[in-house]
């Protein structure tokens, strides 16, 4: 036992070794080192959550610390642009932002047309210029002290995509985000950084999409701020398909003002280990959000979604939608959180959760978790585990459609009912290539 | 007289070990058109099923020879592509499924069968246009999954849209005219009326005589306790509806 624990403690030094000399050595005004310098105290105190915590009874991130720890120190400069084709959206006219293991890749990337009030660039760009929202709105929203992989993630952070949308602009294109992680001989670490700021009534679409070049293994930590202005709407989807040996761990914080929209999605069929924390935080009147989520894991991927609700005021919607498939020995994980403060009378909260096991050995936790403080509240929840609907199987088997067919069909249609929440068609055609490629891959090694 | 086209005898059949249908003998042949009609209950939805296939309704004696086969012996599947069609009494939702897309999808796997070419989307679209004009239906619908969302009365006009589309031999209608306001009614009615051929058929359960006033039966059977207790020409459903089912159950009473 003795060995072990001090192995844990070692590979721990070398990562806060990492954190200490970046975060000591790295360029930016001073507040932004003051911030990398707390978030280097605040993963010494941390470190990698274990399974001993409530969240992280099911995702052990031990082989995490395990891996050899090399930050990226800039943007890998062998990556074509012919490799990143597989990752073009059909049809996809629009701009892109390449990042490579976290950092902005300029030759790879394409900007959109300037735009009276939007702001798309990247954050090293925005720290440079000093834009001072920057200053403003960073690290303001996710909490430092919710996990290690926050505080690690601040104590690092150099670069990542920043969208800035000025009052009533409207952005006129989707930004698509492109994190490519390379894995070299080392797996490296990714640590993008992005923050979103919708100013009041502006509205955008921002897709956050990560993928690997080459199958080794990689660590990416990302953490994504949203900042949602009064009136403001905002369509956020993030995509994940990483090679099956990644490791995936990325936040989501939004703070969602007055009257606001948020639509978030979030997809996830590949590395071997990806938790997704997404959290909202309704902190005024009106808000409208939606979290929509899908999960298409097979073989021994483990894939953990926890979500938070947070209705701190009164007369806001959430609803969630969160499928999962799974096949293999993987396990899928689904931990849908509600708040309801005092305040937060007529709340409009719902979730479901509905999940399809394709062969014995797949698991998945599936758990609500209410908090409910306040009593004029409409709140409901649904958790199911199982196969497919056998009166929708004989159905289709009338019409004719053969057994093995109609389970293609249903299965298909079970990831098409959260993908059709997507508004950019584009997004949404690559999101079909790519997971009916994934399910037929699950349906046949069940 | 024609060959039948299917030839029920003596069949029994239950769910989960309850005995529910207790020896039917039914005879359809090409061209025909038979009511069935019963109190809630009786076994008509069952009857449905069984000829359709359905898992966990198992037929414990008698046989079922449609078009010359063993009709048990099929997957239901195989005799969806042999001609066989069920409407629903409660049309199953399949959301993420895209109606046109559905349908298509069983219109081929049906002439796949039957060694015909697949047709592509766009000369699918036209046998679509044309059945949805002869059955009064909105183009909305069919951009919609597969009944979802749809009111009682749509999923029963899709189910007989689906029906003009897969153009059956024989096609029972399982309470296809509850739930549809007159008008839709007397569509539907129409529908499958310009469908019906001296080459198909159709068995068509009901609760009204209202809607053999359009679909006229040539025969009209009563379905009580799993047994088809009385046969008649179309005028049984008029004395029927005049009379109730008391005065056959009183005879054939449990
Ligand atoms: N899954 C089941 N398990 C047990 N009994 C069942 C099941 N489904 C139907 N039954 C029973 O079988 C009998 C016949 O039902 P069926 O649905 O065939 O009647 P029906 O004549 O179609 O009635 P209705 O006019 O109401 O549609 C009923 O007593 C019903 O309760
Ligand atoms: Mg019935």
């Amino acid at each position: 036992m003795t060995t072990t624990k001090s192995k844990a403690a070692s590979e721990l030094a070398a990562h806060l070794a990492a954190c200490e000399s970046f975060a000591a050595s790295a360029p930016g005004p001073e507040w932004l080192r003051r911030l990398r310098r707390n978030g280097v105290t605040h993963f010494t105190e941390l470190g990698f959550p274990t399974t001993k915590l409530e969240d992280w009874i099911y995702c052990n991130v031990a082989p995490i610390a395990k891996l050899a720890f090399k930050p990226s120190a800039g943007a890998d400069a062998s990556v074509t642009a012919k490799q990143l084709e597989p990752f073009a959206f059909p049809g996809w006219t629009g701009s892109r932002l390449v990042f490579v293991n976290g950092h902005f890749s300029p030759a790879l990337s394409t900007l959109p047309a300037p735009q009276k009030g939007v702001t798309v660039t990247n954050l090293a760009a925005a720290l440079t210029s000093g834009d001072p929202l920057v200053q403003a709105q960073l690290a303001h929203h996710a909490g430092l002290d919710a996990s290690g992989f926050s505080a690690l993630n601040t104590a690092f952070i150099a670069d990542g995509a920043f969208i800035a949308l000025a009052p009533n602009a409207v952005a006129a294109e989707p930004v698509h985000l492109l994190f490519v992680s390379a894995p070299g001989d080392v797996a490296n670490t990714a640590q993008p950084r992005n923050l979103i700021v919708a100013g009041a009534n502006s509205s955008a679409k921002v897709v956050e999409h990560f993928v690997s070049l080459g199958g080794a293994a990689h660590f990416t930590n990302a953490v994504t701020e949203v900042v949602v202005g009064e009136g403001a709407n905002l369509e956020h989807a993030k995509f994940q398909e990483e090679n099956l040996e990644a490791f995936h761990i990325a936040t989501v914080q939004a703070t969602l003002a007055r009257d606001s929209r948020f639509l978030s999605h979030s997809i996830s069929t590949g590395a071997r280990l990806a938790r997704h924390n997404i959290n909202l935080v309704m902190i005024d009147q009106g808000v409208d959000c939606v979290m929509n989520g899908l999960y298409a894991v097979g073989g021994k991927q483990l894939v953990d979604h926890h979500t938070v609700a947070d209705h701190a005021q009164p007369h806001c919607g959430s609803h969630e939608f969160y499928h999962g498939i799974l096949g293999g020995s993987s396990r899928g994980v689904f931990n849908g959180k509600i708040f309801v403060r005092k305040d937060a009378q007529k709340t409009d909260a719902k979730q479901t959760s509905r999940n399809l096991l394709l062969t014995d050995t797949a698991i998945v936790d599936t758990k609500p978790q209410l908090e409910i403080l306040a009593d004029d509240v409409k709140c409901t929840h649904g958790a199911t585990v199982g196969q497919l609907n056998d009166e929708a199987l004989f159905y289709c088997r009338t019409r004719g459609i053969a057994e093995v067919n109609a389970r293609r069909l249903l299965t298909h249609a079970f990831a098409s009912e959260i993908v059709n929440r997507i508004t950019v068609e584009p997004v949404r055609e690559h999101l079909e290539q790519v997971l009916w490629a994934r399910l037929e891959e699950l349906i046949e090694k069940k | 007289m024609k060959q039948p086209l299917i030839e029920i005898k003596n069949l029994s059949a239950g769910i989960n070990g309850k005995q529910i249908l207790k020896g039917i003998n039914l005879t359809v042949r090409p061209g025909e058109v038979h009511a069935i009609m019963g109190p809630n209950g009786s076994g008509k939805s069952t009857l449905g099923y069984v000829l359709a296939g359905r898992k966990g309704y198992d037929v414990t004696g008698g046989s079922v020879t449609y078009d010359g086969k063993d009709l048990i012996e099929l997957a239901p599947e195989d005799r969806a592509r042999e001609g066989l069609f069920l409407a629903f009494q409660y049309p199953v939702e399949i959301p993420g499924v895209n109606n046109t897309y559905f349908l298509r999808a069983a219109y081929n796997e049906q002439r796949k069968h039957r060694k015909q070419e697949e047709v592509d989307a766009v000369d699918f679209l036209a046998i679509v246009k044309e059945k949805m004009k002869l059955l009064d239906l909105p183009d909305s619908m069919m951009k919609r999954a597969v009944n979802e969302g749809f009111s009682g009365g749509e999923k029963k006009r899709n189910e007989i849209f689906q029906m003009a589309v897969l153009d059956p031999k024989l096609a029972i209608l399982d309470e296809t005219d509850s739930g549809l306001d007159i008008d839709a009614l007397r569509i539907v009615a129409e529908g499958v009326n310009k469908l019906k051929r001296p080459d198909n058929a159709a068995i068509v359960i009901t609760h009204y005589q209202r809607l053999l006033n359009y679909i006229v039966p040539d025969f009209v059977h009563v379905l009580f306790d799993g047994r088809l207790i009385k046969s008649g020409g179309k005028e049984l459903a008029l004395e029927l509806e005049e009379k109730g089912y008391d005065w056959l159950i009183g005879k054939n009473g449990k």
